[in-house]
């Protein structure tokens, strides 16, 4: 039987990639290790190897295809003593429905009789993972900024471009400005976020650092205390637990213990909240611990011109900023305005769907969710208000109350853990500062109470989802 | 039992693989030069003592750190330092570098009555005062933070090539913490312009070094990392001055940094709040008795022709300026109490 090369899944989140280059060509024999491929994924360029031996009877993924599925066929290696051509023969319809290069299949000229059968890897791409429902949720677009003046021409941006952009923009307006953390410069970044930044700025301005995460959170802290503006990379933020003894002692009490001499002007971003499948060591939201700090600002983005806007703003500012990022957002795409210098205020949420029945209040991932919710519900003739925070620290708790003022029914939304998390947070303000508003109790939507389990079944029942919204303001909506 | 000071370098080259730096000399210092360490030193001996005292009469409070018997250390370490230029940054046992450094008693006692006119404006107290003016930067109360901090002011220096380089001060009970070795590690990595100070008074806490390190020759931490150590006789201000002579031409040579391992002794408890059952009377006394910095240095101004009367009318300013130092730390007003929500951020939001 001839072997099947299906496009590999290189990383937790990889659904599809680049077939960059074929290192090998038809008639080729490949023995087990030879590099076949180079195939790019949303986070880096890898090297395909082969794993049997044989001959390679056909490729059918031509090198520079961009989106090809994880799974999809593309080549066919004919066995030791097999025939080549036989082996050629036998698979084409597959491999061209595999192929995505084509976002329609195209049938194959001699299989058209068959409807194309299904690629190859569906049952991988469309796992049922608890990350997956957020990703898909993530799709979910709301209105433009109001600060952006009418006109401006809109481009879309993945949320990791938009953040490399805005490092890039700072570095090119203040020398001060420096990015610094683990594979940040010749890796071009863990998750690519800083890609390119090596080759613009140099290595004085982009450096890589051992993984060592405790140390060069102090050296970046000693850096800003000196007069510099650090941007420092955490891989992820459950790195930065090795750190957070700098993160909150040394660069967030600073100002306060100086008596407003001493400034840290720091960044300190990373990707935040559960990605996909990777355990609960990896799985966390630190958005309510940092929030509880004085001293520090805390800004969780959901899309990418809040993501560069806010970033602008981040590195800009004289206090030191915790910058949550989230990796299953990094690739979705979104309208980023074209101007100069956008740059976003901290501390102002953002209302992404205006409505009159209820308010739904969340961040980062969560507003996806929420905006989905949204969708769900007015099909069923609920008109639900989105609000994005945004920002953590200092929290807008202003349009927050100002909402339920109008709506009288608020339903918080955070990919997260329920106790003292922000929901509990925004409960805690809404009752003492907004009870006369409140028709009905506050209801937190959030993860279970639990450390976040691989098994994809157990993923999903712990993260929140789409449903357990709507289930939620039907419930302080009274529909339930 | 403490180890007794080092005499002169002991540190011999553990692989004579690489370049070392040279053997450091006793610094040859004019009289001039000898009666201002001479008055530095005093100054904070009798600014140690006299927060000693307030903190007896409740008028300092929570964690106060005295710096009695290390005097030497700072002072000749810092005096070979450029102000302006160079940066310091140490722990809790801070007192002492800020005098050496020359900022106003004044404003450091107010600090730690928790007054307004505090260097910190009251918020900070002992463990945490600053003069950015000055470029000292702390002060910081976690134990092994400011090698990372001070490493981070010396990536400062060489990203800005303003030729500066970083004091960094620590103790023995520091030098155990790994941040300590991921700022090694990165520092000589990159080479990063800064003197890496393990003040090792013997004891951290109550723990004595050979209880707690199984290197307890601390000068000798860095070798694994290629970044050689010094060790020096710490109660000696014309050693410790030597000794940064050598290690600030290592370090200005960019070649990297360098580990000053200082043998000193602290004649007070850890803390005000020490019961000291950890050693005996006896090697206190031994200790101030043989090896006291500022006796050892008044033998030297004798033999420099400086008369005893000129030596008792420094010491009578000097009271005069601790003294005052009290009264104003005891009579300044406490901040405001609208002054507990300002500082949290520079920026409005």
């Amino acid at each position: 039987m001839p072997i099947e090369l299906k496009m590999p899944a290189l990383s937790p989140t990889m659904e599809e990639g680049t077939l960059a280059k074929w290192l090998v060509k038809e008639g080729d024999t490949v023995k087990s290790g030879d590099i076949m491929a180079e195939i790019e994924t949303d986070k880096a360029t890898m090297e395909f190897e082969a794993v049997d031996e044989g001959t390679i009877a056909q490729i059918l993924v031509a090198e520079g295809t961009d989106n090809v599925k994880v799974g999809a066929v593309i080549a066919v290696l004919a066995g030791e003593g097999e025939d080549v051509d036989a082996a050629k023969s036998a698979q084409p319809t597959e491999a061209r429905a595999g192929d995505a290069a084509a976002a329609t299949p195209k049938a194959d000229e001699k299989n058209d009789d068959k409807a194309p059968p299904t690629p190859e890897g569906t049952s991988q791409q469309h796992a049922e993972t608890g990350a997956r429902q957020l990703f898909d949720a993530a799709d979910q677009e709301g209105e433009a900024d109001p600060e952006i003046p009418a006109g401006t021409e809109m481009v879309k941006t993945t949320v990791r471009d938009a953040l490399r952009d805005a490092m890039a923009e700072e570095m090119r307006a203040d020398d001060r400005v420096f990015v610094m953390g683990e594979e940040v410069a010749e890796y071009q970044g863990a998750y690519k976020v800083t890609q390119g930044l090596l080759a613009e700025f140099g290595d004085r301005r982009v450096i890589d650092t051992p993984i060592t995460e405790y140390g060069f959170a102090g050296i970046g802290t000693g850096a800003a205390m000196g007069g510099l503006r650090p941007v420092i990379e955490f891989m992820t933020f459950n790195f930065a637990m090795q750190a957070i003894d700098h993160i909150i002692n040394s660069a967030a009490k600073t100002n306060y213990m100086s008596g407003g001499q001493m400034r840290c002007p720091i960044v300190f971003r990373g990707p935040n909240g559960a990605a996909s499948r990777v355990g609960a060591q990896h799985s966390q939201n630190y958005g309510p611990w940092y929030a509880s700090v004085p001293g520090l600002i805390v800004i969780a983005p959901y899309d990418a011109a809040d993501a560069k806007g806010l970033l602008k703003a981040a590195i800009r500012s004289t206090d030191p900023v915790v910058f949550l990022e989230n990796e299953l957002m990094y690739g979705r795409s979104f309208d980023v305005p074209k101007l100069d210098d956008f740059v976003l205020p901290i501390g102002k949420a953002r209302i992404m769907k205006p409505g009159k029945d209820v308010t739904i209040v969340s961040y980062s991932i969560g507003v996806g969710l929420a905006l989905e919710a949204a969708e769900k519900l007015a099909g069923e003739g609920i008109d639900a208000e989105v609000i994005d925070l945004r920002t953590l620290r200092p929290l807008d708790t202003r349009t927050v109350l100002k909402s339920l003022k109008k709506t009288n029914r608020l339903v918080v939304v955070e990919e997260g853990w329920p106790t003292c998390s922000i929901a509990s947070e925004i409960a805690a303000v809404v009752m003492e500062q907004g009870f006369d508003d409140l028709d009905a109790p506050v209801l937190r939507v959030t993860n279970e109470d639990v450390p976040l389990p691989y098994a994809a079944n157990l993923e999903k029942l712990a993260l929140i989802t789409s449903d357990k919204v709507v289930a939620a303001v039907k419930k302080v909506t009274y529909k339930a | 039992m403490a180890k007794a000071p080092a005499q002169g370098r002991t540190s011999e080259p553990v692989i004579p693989n690489r370049e070392r730096p040279g053997e450091p000399k006793r610094y040859e210092a004019s009289k001039e030069e000898l009666l201002s360490f001479y008055k530095e030193m005093l100054l904070i001996r009798r600014f140690e003592e006299k927060a000693g005292q307030l903190y007896g009469l409740g008028l300092i409070g929570g964690f106060c750190h005295l710096y009695i018997g290390q005097e030497a250390v700072a002072v000749g370490l810092q005096s070979a330092l450029e102000s302006g230029k160079d940066s310091v940054i140490t722990g809790y046992r801070d007192h002492g570098h800020m005098l050496a450094y020359g900022i106003d008693p004044k404003v450091i006692m107010a600090e730690l009555t928790g007054r307004e006119a505090g260097i910190s404006r009251g918020k900070g107290g002992s463990m945490h005062m600053f003069s950015t003016e000055h470029k000292f930067y702390g002060g910081h109360g976690i134990v092994g933070a400011q090698v990372s901090l001070g490493a981070g002011l010396a990536f400062g220096h060489k990203y800005s090539n303003d030729g500066g380089v970083c004091m960094a001060y620590f103790g023995d009970g520091a030098a155990n913490q790994g941040q300590v070795y991921e700022s090694f590690n990165m520092a000589e990595l990159w080479k990063l312009p800064i003197i890496f100070v393990i003040e090792n008074n013997q004891y951290a806490m109550g723990t004595s070094v050979n209880r707690a390190s199984a290197e307890d020759q601390l000068y000798k931490r860095g070798e694994s990392f290629r970044i050689p150590g010094i060790q020096v006789d710490g109660m000696d201000v014309l050693a410790c001055r030597g000794a940064a002579e050598e290690a600030l031409a290592w370090v200005r040579a960019g070649k990297g940094p360098i580990i000053l391992e200082m043998k000193t002794y602290r004649y007070r408890g850890h803390s005000m709040s020490d019961p000291a059952k950890y050693r005996s009377r006896d090697e206190v006394q031994a200790m101030r008795d043989n090896s006291d910095p500022i006796e050892g240095l008044k033998r030297e101004l004798n033999a420099a022709g400086v008369q005893e009367d000129e030596l008792k009318a420094i010491e009578a300013e000097i009271r005069k300026v601790v003294n005052a130092a009290a009264d104003f730390a005891e009579s300044a007003p406490e901040p405001n109490p609208e002054e507990l929500y300002t500082d949290v951020l520079v920026e409005t939001y």
